[in-house]
């Protein structure tokens, strides 16, 4: 009474081809969502395909740990794609030097402060330890968020969500807050959308204006390393 | 793209070495980036500044971040295993994340434009 349906799902589900084709599959689909939408921020395609995955995941009773040893070959590009982030970074030399005491300046402020605001609402509002922890790094491109939240004894995948949660806030609030403060400066708002929400500000400032996003993505390289050098001095005691 | 690759892989690996060696508590890639930004400008510096910026280094860094997004989805799907964690919690991470962000958001600009207004005026905007 053997099913060979059955045996072909049993198969199929313990091998990584049909987790990574599903994840990529569905990231692509996510993309072409978010592209139809005309990029709105809120229609995010990383958010799309973790809710789609955790659905599918929960449906067909698969566990994290069966998906991950399919989806660890993706994961394991994160590094590669971290250390990536030097070659733009190298490209904004000149960005830099002529713009170099504000740019200090807001990242000395701007860096700790993300951390420290929102640690400490948290704390005042009697978060879980964990849960803290795993807020530390929400400012900061998830490739290193990860890295990060891992060195103090945060929850990895929490912060994953976290920093695209946040990523997605900073990118729908910050033009009408820019605008309500009636900063024209460009170069400014960029940097904070990239410095507060990553990547994704980093898209959104490219849309508004192009030296914003220029900054934007500046902003997210230099806060993803003043961030990885200042978590643990902050928070490293918890671990 | 290959080579590329190759580049990208080995100064991930020794960010690892150099982390792990010393007991530093950065993660390798981020050592990795800062390897990567000085291996560029010794090319830059040596080859001009073009081959730096467009060579196979810099196509694979390319290839890469094109799909940034790709590569945390992983990471989280494992919010699969922490409902309880984010349920029971819900409030403070809801605040936490909206305060957070609207007040760094405010400080970084803020911060950004009275330094910027403090230097010589040689290319303020209308």
């Amino acid at each position: 009474m053997t099913n060979p349906n059955f045996d072909l799902w049993v198969y199929l589900a313990a091998s990584p081809l049909l987790w990574l084709t599903l994840t990529i599959g569905t990231f692509l689909a996510a993309q072409w969502v978010a592209k139809r939408s005309g990029y709105h921020p809120v229609v995010n395609p990383v958010l799309i395909t973790i809710v789609v995955v955790v659905l599918v995941l929960r449906l067909t009773g698969t566990t994290y740990d069966t998906y991950f040893d399919g989806a660890q070959f993706i994961h394991f590009i994160l590094g590669p794609a971290t250390v990536a982030l030097a070659v733009p970074l190298y490209r904004s030399r000149q960005l830099v030097k002529a713009k170099a005491l504000p740019i200090l300046a807001s990242l000395a402020i701007g860096a700790p402060f993300a951390m420290l605001s929102a640690t400490g609402i948290a704390i005042l509002l009697g978060a879980a330890p964990a849960i803290v922890l795993a807020l530390v790094p929400k400012s900061v491109t998830a490739g290193i968020a990860v890295g990060i939240a891992g060195q103090i004894g945060g929850e990895p995948a929490l912060t994953a969500v976290l920093v695209i949660a946040t990523g997605i806030l900073g990118a729908v609030i910050v033009t009408p807050l820019m605008n309500a403060l009636k900063i024209k400066d460009y170069a400014a708002r960029g940097f904070a959308a990239g410095l507060t929400s990553h990547g994704i500000g980093t898209a959104r400032a490219f849309q508004v204006n192009s030296v914003a996003g220029t900054f934007a993505g500046l902003a997210m390289a230099l806060n993803g390393l003043a961030t990885a050098f200042l978590a643990p001095l902050i928070f490293g005691f918890f671990s | 793209m290959l080579f590329g690759l190759f580049i990208l892989l080995a100064c991930q690996l020794a960010g690892e070495i150099i982390a792990r060696g010393m007991g530093l508590p950065i993660p390798g890639p981020v050592i990795g980036i800062v390897l990567l930004l000085a291996l560029l400008a010794i090319q830059g510096w040596r080859q001009g500044a073009a081959s730096a910026e467009t060579g196979p280094v810099a196509k694979s860094a390319d290839g890469l971040l094109a799909n940034l997004g790709l590569v945390f989805i992983p990471a989280g799907v494992g919010i699969s295993q922490n409902y309880q964690l984010v349920f029971d919690n819900g409030l403070a991470l809801v605040a936490a994340l909206v305060v957070s962000t609207v007040l760094t958001l405010i400080v970084t600009v803020a911060v950004f434009r009275f330094v910027s207004r403090l230097l010589p005026a040689k290319e303020t905007q209308p």
